[in-house]
């Protein structure tokens, strides 16, 4: 029996080195060391063996059971990793045009109403809406510009052709998101911090800087004790967040008869530093708002008492950051929807 | 607004650049937004006057002439026709920067010979020095030019471009800007003198003014000057105006050019002899009476415009255009002068109803203070005195109905602070406040009484001088704080969010977001249904519209986004896929329209793009279900797909979209026809979806399952039945079984080998359990129900 054993070993060893593949292998080591195999069968048989052979005979069985089952396994990773080297055989022309997948992209409108709203809901604004086709009251009226104020110059409006039961044609297209402070005031009581993003109308005839259709994002905080330094410290954190930490502001005295005192807002030319360039007119600052207090007018009017509370209004054009930020130089670009443009966003 | 640099400084001094006074008032609300300077490169060129014109040796055209510039003389070469010995000149010395006459650049004057004479230096005509674009002679000077001194001594001006907000009328003149300017700098604001000879003979004996409506023409001064000369106005007058924009016409009418720029009040001459019964009237106009303007044009009136009238008839469109009967003339000899306020709303309706502007109506538009007429008036007759040689009659007539006492204006310690969150004390305050001209008391516990000048008609109320306070100190100096209120409670409107997850899907879907206008043309509308899928009732109109093609407010977002694709196919843009989300108007009687949200979305089948792997699969009626479905599932909406009826789509390939029986969309191929009319290649597919019906179904809290921890059991199975069967039967029978998991159609087939009138579908159905692991007897036995309803429900057959 021990002859038979190292007869087995001696076997297995040379059919072992001419095996090439996995299934080979797989025969190999049935017949080896399957359990119908010679091996198997004297190790299994062991019991039948008189005594004093058994102990040497089952000893070397079991030493050539476990050098077989390492040398099915070192061959087995052998082969393995012959077949990896296979693998160069069949190369790829990485250069090949990848399979192209359509994206599709947000308008560049309101991409930029996002960046301006998330900005302000980080400073716990939230954000409403309001009709685009309003009555001359929220537009114009119930904002301090009565009729024939001479602020109402500046709005070229579109009119609607609808005639009141009581005569007059007080419906247009809303020449600004304005309009959205009066709405909010006379549903919510104070505190309030909203911000308001819309389509504007304006009767204009259009070219490369005048459109007729354009958005602004209005912004509207009516509490106790709201500051012009406030209104200060909100819009210039938020002009910093939208146009760099190191952007410089300025706040300068303008007029919008809605609030009182009015300010415009500007940031320092971010092409030339402040020195004064083309973009900036050379003036150095770049208009980017208009805002204020709130006028008492316009508080009063929506039952808010003025004398207890203030606020602060802001808005702003949307298009202009986008304009300034990218050099785009005509306007009409926006609304005119080619891709050729909305893709570059 | 212009002004001049050098009108400026009659009535205050001024010590800064103009580029730091610029900057200032630009802070302080009056926005320079442009400084033009002629005569700023003149530093080379100084007064001369010519002492000889002689022939050129050598040339016909040209002559030389001698030049004497007080410390030498010169003989240059020169070719204006207008040479004349004694005349003063504009001389430029070698080096000097001019405007060459022919190319318009600026170049530096350099010594030349001229056919053989060497000419160092030139006499200058008025396009050189870029004082006009005149190229025809030399600029003569006037006598009292000094020889040898530099031009820009008595020429050149830089003149300030002012941006002047609608509030403040008493900006609109350089008086107006000469007391920013004096409140800014520190220096004293000077009045210039008004004082004038009267005649002897009293004005009323010439002329009465009558002021029908009071609320209309709250002041009225006029004053009489006889015996005036007409004829043109001294240069320096004509300069001035010119720089600010008016053309010189004559005397007369110069100077009431020249006092309204200056004071900011309109003022009108009238021919005395043509005004009729010695009186002047202010009243409304009779509806349809008739004038003739200064303009030479017939106006037909009506009774909200304000007329000036003699005893006879209408003279003059109050506050805007003179009447063209007492138009000053050549030959007048006695001017009416009149200086008056007119309130800004009869100026303003006027102006509207002719569509007639001035910048006489563009004052009185903006609320002028009736104390600024009587102002005016004398100054205006002081200087028709001087210019015109005429006599005025003794004082001035002056009807004032409308005179109102103005109150002290109460501005407090506390009110600046709860304003602007400055601490500022009652003599700052008061400090900041004198600086700009208002006087001010102190009224005790920290509040300024001020009372306000008659000119500041924009101060009204406590906050007004607040702002003053704020433009004082400098915006700059007001401190930064955040916001230390309370946050309000409450969350964005529901549409925001929702609306920004479902463009974020349809950019996950490949779609480019598109943004339309809103107004379009009645036929475009009328070629199109809207998401009802029937035609609307007619839509909103424009009173005013822009052109045709922008009259009516759309009801449907398709004819945007359908000429985007054509637009874009014509660029030859491939596989296009476009969306919108934007509202559409629907009217409703004696209200606001509905503005209704719409999500619409389009592709075309153009040229799918081509890739070297393999062809992209074809855009059909099915894609684009698929996207709604994306749509729905992500925002967690059951919707059912019924044959629609849309005369926008083709009528075989079209479904509405429905959820809890109620119309939430449609898809479908854009009918050819449509197509046809916006110029895009067939087919295209649109699909529409309510977006305010989509909010309020989703609302619905999402709330989770479980995920069964037991592997299903896939099984496919074929069948065989009527071609006019829908698949949804199928499915609702499949799905109806609780162990099925899912469904998922792999094969439709209709033609050979499937006997006619019949398809065959093949379908894989996942069975699982969410408690055990099934057993495939057990999906057996569901299987075989399956087939037997379907069988006996459907009439379909195994497939084998």
């Amino acid at each position: 029996m021990t002859d038979q054993v190292e007869e087995v070993s001696v076997q297995a060893n040379a059919e072992l080195q001419k095996i090439t593949s996995i299934e080979e292998l797989e025969s190999w080591r049935v017949s080896y060391l399957g359990r119908k195999s010679k091996l198997i069968s004297i190790l299994r048989s062991l019991g039948n063996v008189p005594i004093d052979e058994r102990r040497e005979l089952g000893a070397r069985a079991n030493q050539v059971k476990s050098s077989l089952e390492e040398l099915y396994q070192a061959h087995k990773e052998k082969i393995e990793l012959s077949k990896h080297e296979s693998l160069e055989l069949d190369k790829i022309d990485c250069s090949l045009p990848g399979q192209p997948y359509q994206l599709g992209r947000l308008h560049l409108t309101t991409r930029t109403i996002r960046e301006i709203c998330d900005i302000f809901a980080g400073m716990g604004f939230k954000v409403v809406e309001g009709p685009e086709v309003e009555w001359e009251y929220y537009n114009f009226e119930a904002l301090n510009m009565p009729a024939e104020h001479p602020a109402r110059d500046g709005f070229a409006t579109l009119w609607v052709d609808y005639e009141a039961p009581g005569g007059g044609r007080p419906m247009l297209m809303r020449t600004h998101t304005s309009p959205v402070q009066i709405r909010t005031m006379e549903k919510e009581k104070p505190p309030i911090r909203v911000v308001a993003p819309g389509r504007v109308y304006r009767y204009e005839a259009t070219d490369a800087t005048h459109e007729w259709m354009f958005s602004q994002v209005e912004g509207l905080a009516v509490d106790r004790n709201i500051t012009m330094a406030d209104l200060k410290g909100t819009l210039f954190e938020f002009a910093r967040r939208l146009f760099g930490q190191d952007r410089k502001c300025r706040f300068r005295c303008d007029y919008f008869p809605f609030v009182e005192p009015g300010v415009e807002v500007a940031i320092d030319c971010f092409m030339c530093g402040g020195k004064g360039c083309r973009l900036c007119s050379n003036s150095g600052w770049i208009e980017i708002l208009g805002a204020g207090m709130v006028h008492p007018e316009v508080l009063r009017g929506c039952n808010i008492d003025p004398d207890e509370y203030s606020g602060f209004a802001f808005g702003m054009g949307v298009e202009r950051i986008p304009i300034l930020r990218y050099g785009i130089d005509d306007i009409r670009l926006f609304y005119g929807n080619d891709l050729r443009f909305l893709k570059q966003f | 607004m212009k002004v001049p640099l050098k009108w400026l400084k009659d009535y205050v001094d001024i010590d800064i650049p103009v580029d730091e006074l610029a900057r200032k008032l630009t802070l302080a609300g009056l926005e320079v937004s442009d400084i033009q300077v002629i005569g700023g490169s003149w530093d080379k060129v100084i007064v001369g006057r010519i002492l000889a014109v002689n022939p050129h040796p050598d040339a016909d055209r040209l002559r030389l002439a001698t030049v004497d510039l007080g410390s030498r003389q010169l003989t240059v070469v020169c070719g204006a026709p207008n040479l004349v010995v004694d005349d003063k000149i504009a001389f430029a010395l070698v080096g000097a920067r001019l405007i060459d006459g022919h190319t318009g650049k600026v170049e530096e004057l350099k010594p030349a010979k001229i056919r053989g004479v060497v000419s160092e230096g030139m006499i200058c005509a008025e396009k050189e020095l870029g004082i006009s674009d005149n190229y025809e002679g030399i600029l003569v000077l006037p006598q009292e030019y000094e020889i040898g001194r530099p031009l820009s001594d008595y020429l050149g001006e830089t003149i300030l471009d002012i941006d002047v907000t609608p509030n403040r009328a008493d900006c609109l003149s350089v008086m107006g800007i000469a007391r920013e300017v004096a409140a800014i700098t520190g220096h004293p604001f000077r009045m210039p003198d008004l004082a004038y000879e009267e005649g002897s003979k009293g004005v009323e004996s010439y002329a009465s003014v009558q002021i029908k409506d009071p609320e209309l023409c709250p002041r009225y001064c006029a004053s009489i000057i006889d015996g005036i000369t007409i004829k043109p106005s001294p240069q320096w007058m004509q300069d001035r105006l010119a720089a600010c924009g008016a053309r010189p016409i004559n005397n007369i009418v110069d100077v009431t050019n020249y006092v309204m720029l200056e004071f900011g009040q309109p003022l009108h001459a009238f021919d005395y002899r043509e005004i009729r019964g010695q009186k002047i009237i202010v009243r409304r106009a009779a509806d349809g009476e008739i004038m003739y303007t200064l303009d030479e044009v017939e106006r037909k009136l009506s009774s909200d415009i304000l007329l000036i009238a003699d005893a006879e008839k209408a003279v003059a469109v109050a506050g805007i255009m003179g009447g063209l009967s007492s138009e000053v003339r050549d030959s007048t000899t006695m001017i009416l002068l009149e200086s008056a306020n007119f309130s800004q709303a009869a100026i303003h309706r006027g102006s509207q109803q002719l569509k007639l502007g001035s910048e006489a109506s563009a004052r009185f538009e903006r609320g002028l203070n009736p104390e600024l007429a009587m102002m005016a008036v004398k100054r205006a007759t002081q200087l028709m005195v001087q210019l015109g040689g005429g006599k005025a009659a003794r004082g001035i007539i002056d009807a004032y109905p409308g005179k109102k006492e103005r109150k002290p204006i109460p501005v407090s310690e506390a009110e600046v602070k709860r304003i602007l969150g400055m601490d500022v004390n009652e003599d700052n305050i008061k400090k900041c406040l004198e600086s700009l001209g208002l006087h001010c008391k102190k009224g005790g516990k920290g509040i300024v009484l001020v009372d306000v000048p008659w000119w500041r008609t924009d101060i009204n109320i406590p906050v007004d001088l607040v702002e003053e306070v704020a433009r004082a100190t400098g915006y700059e100096n007001i401190p930064v704080s955040m916001l230390s209120s309370p946050l309000p409670t409450g969350e964005s409107i529901p549409a925001v969010a929702f609306r920004r997850n479902l463009q974020d899907i349809m950019v996950g879907c490949g779609f480019q977001e598109i943004i339309t206008y809103p107004l379009t043309s009645l036929e475009v509308l009328g070629r199109l249904s809207s998401i009802s899928g029937v035609q609307d009732p007619e839509p909103l109109k424009m009173a005013n519209a822009m052109s045709r093609e922008l009259e009516y407010l759309r009801t449907s977002l398709r004819a945007g986004i359908l000429n985007a694709l054509a637009r874009n196919q014509r660029n030859r843009e491939n596989s296009i896929r476009l969306f919108e989300i934007a509202r559409v108007f629907l009217p409703r009687p004696k209200d606001l329209p509905v503005e209704n949200e719409i999500l619409c979305g389009l592709v075309d089948s153009v040229v799918p793009d081509i890739y070297w792997q393999h062809k992209s699969s074809p855009v059909d009626f099915y894609f684009v279900k698929g996207i709604v479905e994306t749509i729905l599932t992500r925002i967690g909406i059951k919707a059912e797909y019924l044959p629609g009826n849309d005369v926008t789509l083709n009528p075989a390939k079209c479904a509405d979209v429905t959820a809890d029986s109620v119309k939430i969309g449609v898809i479908g191929e854009v009918h050819p026809a449509v197509l046809r009319y916006f110029d895009i290649a067939e087919p295209a597919f649109l699909f529409e979806l309510d977006v305010d019906r989509l909010i309020k179904l989703s609302s619905k809290p999402l709330v989770y399952k479980p995920v069964s921890k037991y592997p299903g059991i896939t099984r496919d199975i074929a069948v065989l039945l009527d071609a006019g069967v829908d698949y949804q039967k199928i499915a609702d029978i499949v799905k109806s079984f609780n162990l099925v998991s899912d469904l998922q159609l792999f094969d439709l087939y209709a033609g050979e080998q499937v006997p006619d009138g019949k398809k065959s579908i093949a379908f894989r159905v996942i069975y699982q359990a969410a408690d055990r692991t099934l057993k495939d007897e057990e999906v057996d036995k569901v299987q075989k129900r399956i087939l037997e309803r379907l069988s006996k429900e459907l009439g379909a057959s195994l497939r084998s």
